[in-house]
């Protein structure tokens, strides 16, 4: 599966408009530390998280994750859109919660 | 009081805090920081200043500086340490910071009561939304309205595995004003040595997190001010660390 796969998904809505999403997402990583995250998450994996604060995006570049989605349709700060479009990240949102989301990406294959 | 290095507690709960023992009221907080030789006390309850009036009152004629706190929780779930220069400033952030705490209402039996005091220790009145819950705002949002108020804004036990800056965040955002960092009383000298050198481009401070009255801090953590003072504390704290 690929980052703009989930584009077509009525589910996500995507934030960062103009991200590109070509990359490939290697799996799924939940998580909310993002401390812990930083420590376990792997190169490629899918983001949920209820966080949205820009540090975010500082992690997922770094750990050159695929993506992220935030759940509960959470309002998304200014400056993590910003930062992340800039550093071409695709944040999607979704009224799901992380279960949910979980859920419905293994059921369409992931 | 003169130049010299000035003990401090400046992290400590009062009986408005669910958590904090209900004899953590002004008197035995004020009178147990003397006892133990403290010049500088600050009273960081979550989330709420309401006890703080009491608490200056009772210290007013006594060789105690109070530094009016807060201990507020981010909607990131970090806590961070505010202190303002002037009771009147903490109480006009309180009363701002108070619609957006969440509507959930305090439950007793689980978290403990939340009380606010007079100054002669007498119960005034209630806190009925649970206190301890992260703000509808950011951490970001925070910085700016404290330093509206002309306050400083110190991350809380960053050692800690939860409602902790580095925690929560995995580090510490640049952008953001801090000069100074807490670091939790448990964390031994050897330790402490350790943070000053990961952490170079900032100053530490160590308070006690107390919630009951045994837990205020001894004379074992001190701060080096020209004068022991409003001034001389936020000179102490603006300055850039290096």
């Amino acid at each position: 599966m690929r980052v703009d796969d989930l584009y077509q998904m009525t589910e996500f809505q995507l934030i960062t408009i103009g991200v590109k999403g070509e990359k490939e997402i290697t799996g799924g990583y939940c998580g909310d530390l993002l401390s812990w995250v930083m420590a376990h998450a792997q190169k490629g994996n899918l983001w949920i998280t209820v966080q949205t604060h820009v540090n975010i995006v500082a992690i997922a570049t770094l750990l050159e994750l695929s993506c992220i989605i935030v759940p509960e349709d959470i309002t998304i700060e200014e400056e993590t859109i910003e930062k992340s479009t800039e550093e071409g990240i695709a944040i999607l949102r979704s009224h799901l919660n992380s279960f949910e989301i979980a859920k419905l990406l293994s059921e369409r294959g992931m | 009081m003169d130049k010299g290095h000035w003990a401090y507690d400046l992290h400590i709960h009062s009986a408005l805090s669910p958590c904090g023992d209900n004899d953590m009221t002004p008197n035995n907080i004020v009178n147990m920081s003397l006892l133990k030789g403290l010049d500088i006390i600050s009273i960081t309850d979550h989330n709420s200043a309401k006890n703080l009036p009491a608490i200056i009152e009772v210290a007013k004629d006594k060789e105690i500086v109070i530094i009016p706190g807060i201990e507020v929780n981010t909607k990131e779930e970090v806590h961070l340490l505010c202190y303002f220069p002037t009771l009147d400033d903490a109480m006009a952030f309180d009363k701002y910071i108070e619609s957006y705490l969440p509507h959930i209402l305090n439950n007793k039996e689980i978290f403990g009561e939340q009380l606010i005091l007079n100054s002669e220790d007498k119960l005034i009145g209630q806190v009925d939304n649970l206190l301890i819950n992260a703000l509808h705002l950011s951490i970001d949002e925070i910085f700016s309205l404290v330093k509206k108020w002309d306050g400083v804004v110190i991350p809380a036990h960053i050692d800690r595995d939860s409602y902790s800056i580095i925690s929560n965040l995995g580090f510490i955002p640049s952008h953001l004003s801090i000069t100074t960092l807490e670091l939790s009383s448990s964390v031994k000298e050897e330790n402490f040595k350790n943070w000053l050198k990961k952490y170079k481009n900032y100053q530490f401070i160590q308070s006690s997190d107390a919630h009951s009255l045994e837990k205020i801090l001894e004379r074992q953590s001190f701060l080096t001010l020209n004068k022991v003072d409003i001034k001389n504390f936020f000179d102490f704290f603006n300055r850039k660390h290096r």
